[in-house]
């Protein structure tokens, strides 16, 4: 029986938010990978991308709640994501046409881009923080918990609870179907073959009559599609606040580089990665241990590794033994 | 228009941007951006031997302007009584030992064979030193952070001097300069970003939560001064006087009195940096770095030690935003680590540097003035800009409320444009490097 509740009190405070937020990273890092392998340079200005769709969706869902329209038991930005997406792909085609082409013509070197990206990161951070200020914004509505700590009780009889959360099952549902989606487009579709050749040898590509521009404009489609899913999902977990989303920066691309820059696969394995080694390290494992050890080995601290302000030291220390360990990532990345 | 006479023009007119400020907007405002603007001047000078002189991309500036505070809490503040006793010597310590097993667990990888073998001693050392030294290191932080935990709780200064913490501001970001280059230095530049951001946000993070070092997030308020308190001025019959000769109220005259004050220590320092940045560019030292900065491959092939002189100017340019960070903290005279973002303090000053020219010392300066200014400026010029534009909208209604509201937003905004435009249409910066 003890031993059930250490497993259930693992589940609940260290797997299963674990779970949820490695899939937002693993969907941030994705699109820091895919603009890396395609553009070729370090995105900055990705966290305010999120920030930007989030905003966008959260627009439309206020849109929505205002004019009555819900989603039953789902929150109702799942309906305003489209939208959100669509605003955020027109945004990042535009700022592409005016900021990042005129470099790609020149032939800049990457690190010019990735100054241009902090300049754009600036813009796009005030346009977010002009239009919906720098609260926080809570906009989950819908049924809160799919199963409270207290029926999970009550079912199992067990004196640990596992509360899972609508958002925590709409994460994991939305970042599996965004993941299949992309791997289907990446290896199955014309358009997709052809982005992965681009990104493998870019003269080769050229040569085979790849259209650079259009393999640029599909990669930032998708890359928006990706930002603003994770952002909403990240929001609908948390909540949104412009600040945060400028800081998720630093675990995105920790995920991104631990599972290799440029690999789509390890950009989500880097997610999990980040997101697990985070919660492990600042979780205070007191209870889980008491249920295991005996009484006379149960901990009197709280067994913290390190406390939790520290979880983006967790996921440096991390970034910084990969680049010196095993520089191209967990799965082979670029590294150009 | 020769170079040094467009140089004269170009401060000249950020000359007549503090006088026009001075006139409109008084001389009080005037002065505080003026010892802001030359205290950014110099974090542009340090950020410009890294990227103009080296071209090293670095975007900690954030965390040696903070290790640059915290050496002026730990030089100027009285001791905590009792403090060393109850803990202080025993933190020390096991800093120490946490100290000696990096070394070990570093040791054990130059020496030891590649292997199995090797990996397990390095998690073995790293595991088991980490333990030891929370063992050793909490009941030390306990002892410190118990005494009178309102006021102090942590384990203070040496009581010396204040303008002492300059350069022992300069020589703890030197320090850590020197870590962080010696893992990170021979990593990609888009990597060495993320790395130095990354390390920046873990210097903030300790800043933050090891209260027995500076108090945390509790702050840390009336470090002593360099130059004369307000109050002392306006009891001072000969200050008076003087004031008074010059048609200014007593309270007026003694907190422009304290700001040039502070200008004048600011400004020898900045001349002081300055002019050793001039004579380092002008060096076979600095030609050797602009070579290596222009073709590392070729620099290499003529014996050059590029990794070596990587970490020396990395090093020097961190030392000198640490300078800078300390002597922003002496004029705050407080310590507030979250104030600390990476927006204002890493990117803002990258911003300078690119819009005053990098690879020029004296652009590097103006934009450091410049930006200053502009960022102080553009919340009362946003505001009026709003103002106008909402004008012909009726008075209450939600878009007029809202874009007066978010006028104070606009800076970031305008940063980002200006930084744009820059890198489009003059890259090279106000004063191009020659």
């Amino acid at each position: 029986m003890d031993f059930l509740n250490a497993i259930v009190a693992f589940a609940n405070f260290v797997f299963v938010p674990g779970l949820a937020y490695g899939a937002q990273l693993a969907l941030g890092a994705l699109g820091v990978t895919l603009i890396y392998g395609i553009l070729r340079f370090s995105n900055f200005a990705h966290g305010d991308t999120m920030a930007f769709g989030t905003m966008a969706t959260i627009l439309v869902t206020w849109l929505l709640q205002s004019w009555g329209v819900s989603f039953g038991v789902l929150p109702t930005a799942l309906l305003a994501l489209p939208f959100g997406v669509a605003a955020t792909a027109l945004m990042v085609l535009g700022t592409d046409r005016a900021v990042y082409r005129f470099y790609r013509k020149q032939k800049a070197a990457p690190v010019i881009l990735v100054i241009v990206s902090m300049g754009v990161m600036f813009v796009m951070n005030g346009i977010v923080r002009f239009i919906i200020g720098v609260e926080d914004i809570g906009f989950a509505d819908g049924e809160r918990f799919l199963i409270s700590a207290r029926t999970f009780k009550e079912m199992t009889g067990l004196d640990e609870g596992l509360a899972i959360r609508t958002t925590t099952v709409i994460t994991l549902v939305t970042a599996a179907i965004s993941v299949a989606l992309l791997f289907w487009f990446l290896n199955k579709t014309r358009t997709g073959k052809s982005m992965r050749a681009f990104s493998d040898n870019e003269d080769l590509a050229l040569l085979s009559g790849i259209s650079p521009e259009r393999v640029v404009a599909v990669t930032w489609i998708i890359v928006a599609a990706l930002a603003t899913t994770a952002g909403v999902l990240y929001g609908l977990d948390k909540s949104f606040k412009a600040f945060t989303y400028f800081q998720l920066l630093l675990p995105i691309f920790a995920a991104a580089i631990v599972g290799g820059l440029g690999n789509p696969l390890g950009a989500i394995a880097g997610g999990f990665v980040i997101a697990f080694s985070e919660v492990t390290v600042t979780y205070a494992w007191k209870k889980v241990l008491g249920y295991v050890l005996p009484d006379s080995l149960a901990p009197d601290s709280l067994v913290q590794l390190l406390s939790t302000d520290y979880k983006f030291a967790v996921s440096f220390a991390l970034l910084i033994l990969v680049l010196l360990f095993k520089p191209t990532g967990l799965f082979k990345g670029q590294s150009v | 228009m020769s170079q040094t006479m467009r140089n004269v023009v170009l401060f000249g007119l950020m000359g007549l941007l503090i006088v026009g400020t001075g006139l409109i907007q008084g001389w009080n405002l005037a002065l505080t951006i003026v010892n802001m603007g030359l205290i950014s001047g110099v974090m542009a000078l340090g950020v410009n031997l890294q990227w103009g002189f080296a071209g090293l991309f670095n975007i900690g500036v954030m965390g040696f302007v903070a290790l640059g505070g915290l050496a002026t809490v730990l030089v100027s503040m009285p001791a905590t009584p009792g403090a060393w006793s109850a803990g202080g010597i025993r933190i020390l310590l096991s800093l120490v030992l946490g100290a000696a097993t990096i070394v070990a667990a570093v040791l054990v990888q130059q020496r030891m064979e590649k292997g199995r073998m090797r990996s397990v001693a390095t998690v073995a050392i790293l595991v088991i030193g980490f333990f030891v030294f929370r063992a050793a290191f909490d009941p030390g932080v306990e002892g410190v952070e118990a005494i009178n935990p309102a006021s102090s709780g942590n384990l203070g200064g040496l009581g010396l001097p204040v303008l002492l913490a300059w350069p022992v501001g300069g020589l703890l970001a030197a320090g850590a300069a020197w870590i962080i280059g010696k893992t990170a230095l021979g990593l990609r530049s888009d990597y060495l970003a993320i790395a130095t951001l990354g390390i920046a946000e873990i210097i903030l993070a300790v800043m933050k939560n090891e209260d027995w070092l500076a108090r945390g997030v509790k702050n840390v308020i009336g470090i002593p001064r360099p130059v004369a308190y307000e109050v002392e001025l306006q009891q001072d019959p000969g200050f008076i006087e003087r004031a008074a000769s010059f048609g200014l109220d007593p309270v007026g005259a003694s907190t422009l009195y304290v700001k040039l004050s502070y200008g004048v220590l600011f400004a020898l320092v900045l001349i002081l940096l300055l002019w050793l940045a001039q004579r380092a560019l002008n060096s076979p030292w600095g030609r050797m770095m602009r070579a290596i900065r222009d073709n590392e491959v070729a620099a290499e092939a003529m014996g050059k030690d590029v990794k070596g002189r990587h970490l020396q100017i990395f090093i020097l340019g961190s030392a000198i935003c640490g300078i800078a960070g300390a002597m922003m903290t002496t004029l705050d005279g407080q310590l507030t680590p979250t104030s600390y973002q990476p927006l204002r303090f890493t990117f803002l000053v990258w911003v300078m540097v690119i819009v005053g020219g990098s690879g020029n010392n004296l652009g590097a300066v103006l934009g450091g003035m410049l930006i200053w200014w502009l960022w102080v400026m553009v919340e009362p010029i946003g505001l009026w800009l709003m103002q106008v534009i909402t004008s012909g909208m009726a008075d209450g209604s939600w878009l007029k409320d809202h874009l007066i509201d978010s006028a104070a937003q606009m800076r970031l905004l305008t940063m980002g444009v200006i930084l744009l435009l820059m890198l489009r249409f003059n890259p090279r910066g106000l004063i191009p490097e020659r």
